[in-house]
C-alpha cells in the first residue's frame, strides 16, 4: 500500500483546524484569560471556536471530492462534505448558544470539548475502515459523555452522563465485538474489501451474529428503539446546549457513518427489500424502524416534560432516518442526509429556545413554556419553525425531508416491500406526532404566562443562532435543492 | 390570467406585514388585513373580467422547482379554479370586516388569517400535486391557533380535534400521491402526468390510491361519517374562521376530490362511486336531522354546513357534466351562505346577548333590538333553504337533475335533505329571531340596548348578500365558467368513467 502522508494532512485539514482550535482556547484560558471572568472567558473562547469552524469548513470545503484517500482509509466525497459542513454548522450554532445560556463553571473546557467531539464527527463523516470509524465514533461519544455531565450543580446532570456512559460503553463493546467478528471473517478492516469478501462468502451464521452486533450497536447511538433507554434521562438532563449537540450533529455524523458502513461496507449482506426469506440487515434495520416510529411517537404522546417529548420524538426521528438509510441503497444518501441535517437544525433550534427560557427560571415541564409569546415574541415565533419543522409542516424543511425519504422508499418497490409500508406507516404516525408538537405550541402561543413569569431577555449570541437555523430551516424547505444538488 | 398568482404572495406578504403592523397598532393590522384581501379578491375579479372559459386549463406559471424529484412550480387556472378563487376572495374580504372587533392579538389573528388565505388560493391554482399538497398544509396549522386563541366554547379541544382530522386526512393524501409517485416511476408529480402514468397501474392500485386520496380529502370536505371535526371545530372557532372553515376550507377538500382523486383514477373513483354516494346521502340527511335538534344557534349551522357539503359530494359522485358543475356552484354558494350565516350569529348576536343558547335566545325579541341581524338572517336562511331567487337554489337543483340522470334513488333520497334544510332553517330562524314575544315582556330583556351594527359588519353582509343574489339570479355566470372547464381530457375520463 503506497502511504501518502501530504494526501493525508490535506485529507485532515478540518480535523487540524478543529485541534488547534481547541488547543489555543485551552491555552488561552490557562494563561492570559485568567483573570477576567467566567462570561469573559466564554465569550473569547466560543470566538476562537466558531474561527476554528470556520477554518475547519474552508477546508471541508476545499478538500474535494476525489474519492478514497490515503489508501483507502477515508474517503472524500460528496456525502463526506456535506456532512462535514452540516456538523461544523450545528456545532458552530451549539457554541453560539452557549454564552446565552449557560453559567458553566470551567466555559473555556466546555468549548474546547465540543470542538473535539465535532473533531470527531468530522472523522465520522470521512471514516471508511473500521478502526477509524471506531476512534472517530469514541472520540465524539467520549466527548459527549463530558458534555451530559457538564453540569456538576444539578443532579440530573450527573445522572445523565452517567446513564449515558454506561449505555455507550456498552454499545461500544458490541461494536467493537462486531468489528472483530467481521475481520476475523472477511480478513479485512476496509470497508471495500469487506464488502469484496463478503459477496463471495457462503451464508454464515457468525456473519449474522455480527452484523446484529453493529446493529444494536448503532442502535444506541442513534437512540433507536428498542435501544433508546438512555436517551429520554439524557435529554432531560444534560445541560441544553449539550442536549442540542447530542441530538444534532452527532445524530448527523452517525447516520454518515452508519449508512457508509452497511451500503459500502455489508452491501452484499443487505437481503432483499422484498422478501424476509433472503435475511440481511435491511429486515433487523426495518424492525427497528417500525420499532422506533411507534414507540417514539406513542410515547412521546404521554410525555409532560418537553424535553423528554422532544426525546421521544427523537426516537420516532430516527425511525424515520433508518428508512433512509434502507432507501439510500438506491437513491444515495442525499434524501437521508437532507432529513438529518434539518433535523438537527430545527432540534438545535428547539434546545435552544429551551436553554434561553431556562436562564430565567426552569424548563422542563411544558407549562414552563407557558405564554412564551408574551415573555419574548422572538423566542415564540423561533419555537413556532422549530417545532412545526419537526413535525413535517410546509414550507419548512422537516416537510421536505420526510417528503423524500419516503419518496425514496416507496421507489424500492411500491408496497410490494417492507420499506413501503414503513413508509406508510411513517405518514400515520406523523399524523400523530402533530398532537404532542401542538401540545409544546399549545403552551408557547396559546396558554397565557404564569403570574411570576416575566419578560425573557434573549441576548445577542442566541437571537442570532435562533434565527439563523429559523431562516435556514425556512429556506431549506422552499429551495431543497441547494442542498440535493450536492449529490 | 397573470393577476391570479399574486393572490397568492400578497396574502403571505399581508401577513408578515400585518405581524409587523399588529405589533404597533391593532388598526394597522386590520388595515394591512382588509387591503390585502381586497387586493386579492380584485385580482381574481380583475381576471373574471376578461376570463375566457373555453380555453380549458390555463397555465399561468410552469417552472422546475425541485428538478432532482421532478417537482415544477405549476400553477393553472381553469372555470372551477376561477369559482372558488373569487368564492376566497369573497369570503376572506367578508371575514377581515367581521374580524374588525378582535382587539387582542391583533396582527396574529391577522397574520395567521391571511397565511391560511395564501395556503387555500395557492390550492385553487395548484397544477401539480406537490405544490397543491404543500399550499393544502400551509392552510391546517393556522387553523390551530386561530380557534385555540380567540375561539369560544371548548375552544382547546375544538382546535385540536379539527386540525388532528385535517392533517390525518393529509397524511392519507400524501400516502396515495407519494404512493402514486413512486408507482409512476418518480419522475413528475404533475396531476397531468400521474393520471397519465396512473393509467397503467393495477386495479387494486387504483382502488388503493383512490381511496387513500380521496378519503384524505372527504374528511375536510365533511364526508360522513368523518364529518364530526366540523360542528365542533366551527363552533370553537372565531366568527371569521367559522366563515372561512365552513366558507372555504372545506371546499378545498371537495376540490381535492374533483381535481385530484377523481380524474387521477378514474378506475378506482368508478367502484367507490356508489359508497361514496350513499355517504353523501348518509351525510344530507343526519347532519340535517341532527341540526334540527340542536339546543346552540351555532351548532345549528355547523351541522347545517356538513348538510350542503354532503350535496357537493353527491354531485361529484353523481359524475356527469351537470351534477358535477352543480357541485361548484353548490361550493360557492354555501362558501358565501355559510359565511352569512356564521356572521350572524357569532358576530352579530353572539358578541351582543353573550349567549347562542336557543333556549336564552327564545325569550328576546332580538327582531326588534337587531332588526338588520334578523334581516341577514332570513336572506340567509332563505339561501340556505334553496329558495329561488338565490344561489343556494340553481346549486342544489342542478345538482338534483345531474343526479337523477345517473341515479333516480339517489335524487329522490337527497331531495329528502332539502325538506330537511327547510326544517331546520325555520325552525331556527322562529326561535332565535322571533321567539315568544309573549314571554320577551317577562324574560330578561337587557336594560341597555346592544351595540348597534357597526359599518363593517353592514358591509360585509352586504357583501355576501349581494353575492347570493347575483348567483341566485344569474347562476349562469359561474355555470358558464364550471361547465367547459368539464370538457377537459382530465375531467372527461372522470365523466366517463363514472358512468354506471
Amino acid at each position: 500500500m503506497n502511504l501518502d502522508y501530504t494526501e493525508l494532512l490535506h485529507a485532515f485539514l478540518p480535523e487540524a483546524s478543529l485541534i488547534i482550535g481547541a488547543l489555543v482556547v485551552l491555552g488561552l484560558d490557562l494563561t492570559i484569560a485568567r483573570q477576567h471572568d467566567a462570561a469573559t472567558r466564554l465569550t473569547t473562547s466560543v470566538w476562537i471556536a466558531l474561527i476554528a469552524l470556520a477554518a475547519a469548513a474552508y477546508h471541508s470545503f476545499h478538500a474535494g471530492t476525489g474519492g478514497d484517500a490515503f489508501g483507502g482509509v477515508l474517503v472524500l466525497d460528496s456525502l463526506t462534505r456535506a456532512t462535514r459542513l452540516g456538523v461544523l454548522v450545528l456545532a458552530g450554532l451549539t457554541l453560539a448558544l452557549a454564552p446565552g445560556v449557560s453559567r458553566l463553571r470551567h466555559p473555556a473546557e466546555y468549548v474546547a470539548i465540543v470542538l473535539f467531539a465535532t473533531c470527531g464527527f468530522t472523522v465520522m463523516a470521512a471514516a471508511q475502515q473500521l478502526l477509524v470509524a471506531f476512534l472517530a465514533l469514541e472520540l465524539a461519544s467520549l466527548s459527549l459523555y463530558v458534555l451530559a455531565g457538564y453540569d456538576k450543580s444539578r443532579r440530573e446532570s450527573a445522572e445523565a452522563a452517567l446513564k449515558y456512559f454506561l449505555f455507550g460503553g456498552m454499545s461500544a463493546a458490541f461494536l467493537l465485538f462486531g468489528f472483530s467478528l467481521i475481520y476475523g471473517l472477511t480478513g479485512s478492516i476496509e470497508f471495500g474489501e469487506i464488502a469484496q469478501q463478503l459477496s463471495v462468502m457462503p451464508a454464515n451464521p457468525l456473519l449474522v451474529v455480527a452484523l446484529v452486533m453493529v446493529l444494536v450497536a448503532f442502535g444506541f447511538k442513534a437512540a433507536a428503539a428498542p435501544f433508546h433507554l438512555w436517551a429520554p434521562d439524557v435529554y432531560a438532563g444534560a445541560p441544553a446546549p449539550s442536549a442540542a449537540l447530542i441530538a444534532s450533529a452527532s445524530k448527523l455524523a452517525g447516520f454518515t457513518l452508519f449508512v457508509r458502513l452497511l451500503w459500502v461496507g455489508f452491501g452484499p449482506s443487505a437481503g432483499a427489500h422484498s422478501t424476509v426469506s433472503a435475511p440481511g440487515w435491511i429486515t433487523i434495520v426495518a424492525i427497528l424502524s417500525a420499532v422506533s416510529l411507534l414507540l417514539g411517537n406513542l410515547a412521546a404522546l404521554a410525555q409532560g416534560n418537553v424535553r423528554r417529548l422532544l426525546a421521544y420524538s427523537a426516537i420516532a426521528h430516527a425511525g424515520a432516518l433508518l428508512l433512509g438509510v434502507i432507501a439510500a441503497g438506491r437513491s444515495g444518501p442525499g434524501p437521508l442526509f437532507y432529513y438529518a441535517a434539518t433535523y438537527g437544525l430545527a432540534t438545535v433550534g428547539a434546545f435552544g429556545v429551551i436553554a434561553v427560557v431556562e436562564r430565567s427560571g426552569r424548563c422542563q415541564q411544558l407549562t414552563d413554556l407557558a405564554g412564551l409569546h408574551r415573555r419574548s415574541p422572538l423566542l415564540a415565533l423561533c419555537l413556532l419553525v422549530f417545532v412545526l419543522s419537526l413535525a413535517g409542516i410546509p414550507p419548512l424543511a422537516g416537510f421536505f425531508g420526510k417528503f423524500i425519504v419516503f419518496a425514496a422508499a416507496l421507489k424500492l418497490g411500491g408496497l410490494g416491500t417492507s420499506a413501503g409500508w414503513l413508509a406508510l406507516l411513517a405518514i400515520a404516525m406523523s399524523a400523530v406526532g402533530l398532537y404532542y408538537y401542538l401540545l409544546i405550541l399549545k403552551q408557547a402561543l396559546v396558554a397565557k404566562p404564569a403570574a411570576a413569569a416575566g419578560p425573557i431577555a434573549v441576548n445577542a449570541w442566541s437571537a442570532c443562532a435562533l434565527v439563523a437555523a429559523a431562516l435556514g430551516l425556512l429556506v431549506l424547505g422552499v429551495l431543497p435543492s441547494l442542498l440535493l444538488r450536492q449529490f | 390570467m397573470n393577476a391570479l398568482p399574486w393572490t397568492i404572495y400578497l396574502s403571505f406578504a399581508g401577513a408578515a406585514l400585518a405581524l409587523v403592523a399588529g405589533a404597533r397598532s391593532a388598526a394597522a393590522a386590520r388595515g394591512v388585513a382588509l387591503v390585502t384581501a381586497l387586493a386579492s379578491f380584485g385580482a381574481t375579479l380583475y381576471t373574471a373580467a376578461s376570463f375566457v372559459p373555453t380555453k380549458g386549463l390555463q397555465t399561468i406559471v410552469n417552472t422546475p422547482w425541485v428538478t432532482e424529484l421532478g417537482i415544477r412550480y405549476h400553477l393553472a387556472a381553469d372555470g372551477i379554479s376561477l369559482t372558488l378563487l373569487v368564492l376566497t376572495g369573497l369570503a376572506a374580504t367578508a371575514g377581515v370586516l367581521f374580524s374588525w372587533n378582535i382587539t387582542e392579538r391583533t396582527g396574529e389573528f391577522f397574520a395567521l388569517y391571511l397565511a391560511l388565505i395564501g395556503g387555500v388560493y395557492g390550492v385553487f391554482l395548484s397544477a401539480d400535486a406537490f405544490v397543491l399538497f404543500v399550499f393544502y398544509e400551509i392552510a391546517i396549522v393556522p387553523k390551530y391557533f386561530l380557534i385555540a386563541n380567540w375561539g369560544s366554547t371548548n375552544r382547546e379541544y375544538g382546535a385540536m380535534k379539527l386540525v388532528l382530522y385535517s392533517f390525518a386526512g393529509s397524511a392519507l393524501v400524501l400516502a396515495g400521491l407519494l404512493w402514486a409517485y413512486a408507482a409512476g416511476g418518480g419522475r413528475s408529480l404533475a396531476l397531468a402526468d400521474l393520471a397519465t402514468a396512473a393509467a397503467s397501474f393495477s386495479r387494486p392500485e387504483q382502488l388503493g390510491m383512490f381511496a387513500l386520496v380521496f378519503l384524505g380529502f372527504a374528511v375536510l370536505a365533511g364526508m360522513f361519517p368523518f364529518h364530526t371535526w366540523a360542528p365542533t371545530g366551527h363552533v370553537a372557532a372565531p366568527t371569521a374562521a367559522s366563515m372561512l372553515l365552513a366558507g372555504v376550507v372545506m371546499k378545498l377538500g371537495a376540490y381535492g376530490c374533483l381535481r385530484v382523486a377523481m380524474p387521477l383514477f378514474p378506475v378506482g373513483f368508478a367502484y367507490f362511486q356508489p359508497f361514496i354516494a350513499w355517504l353523501a346521502i348518509a351525510g344530507i340527511l343526519y347532519a340535517g336531522l341532527v341540526a334540527l335538534v340542536q339546543d346552540d344557534f351555532k351548532f345549528v349551522i355547523g351541522y347545517s354546513s356538513v348538510s350542503h357539503m354532503g350535496f357537493v359530494l353527491l354531485g361529484l359522485a353523481a359524475a356527469n357534466s351537470q351534477a358535477v358543475s352543480g357541485a361548484v356552484l353548490q361550493m360557492f354558494s354555501h362558501g358565501v351562505i355559510a359565511g352569512l350565516l356564521f356572521a350572524v350569529v357569532g358576530r352579530m348576536v353572539y358578541e351582543r346577548t353573550h349567549t347562542r343558547q336557543l333556549a336564552d335566545l327564545r325569550g328576546l325579541p332580538l327582531h326588534r333590538l337587531m332588526p338588520f341581524a334578523a334581516l341577514t338572517f332570513v336572506l340567509g336562511g332563505l339561501a340556505s333553504m334553496g329558495m329561488p331567487g338565490f344561489s343556494g337554489f340553481p346549486a342544489e337543483l342542478t345538482i338534483l337533475i345531474g343526479t337523477w340522470k345517473t341515479s333516480p334513488l339517489w335524487a329522490t333520497f337527497a331531495a329528502g335533505g332539502v325538506l330537511v334544510a327547510a326544517a331546520f332553517t325555520l325552525r331556527v330562524i322562529h326561535v332565535s329571531f322571533f321567539g315568544n314575544t309573549a314571554a320577551a315582556t317577562t324574560c330578561a330583556v337587557p336594560d341597555h340596548p346592544y351595540a348597534p351594527i357597526s359599518w363593517p359588519e353592514k358591509a360585509g353582509a352586504l357583501l355576501l348578500i349581494a353575492a347570493t343574489v347575483y348567483v341566485g339570479l344569474k347562476p349562469d355566470v359561474l355555470l358558464n365558467w364550471i361547465t367547459p372547464a368539464l370538457q377537459s381530457p382530465l375531467m372527461q375520463a372522470v365523466l366517463k368513467g363514472g358512468q354506471p
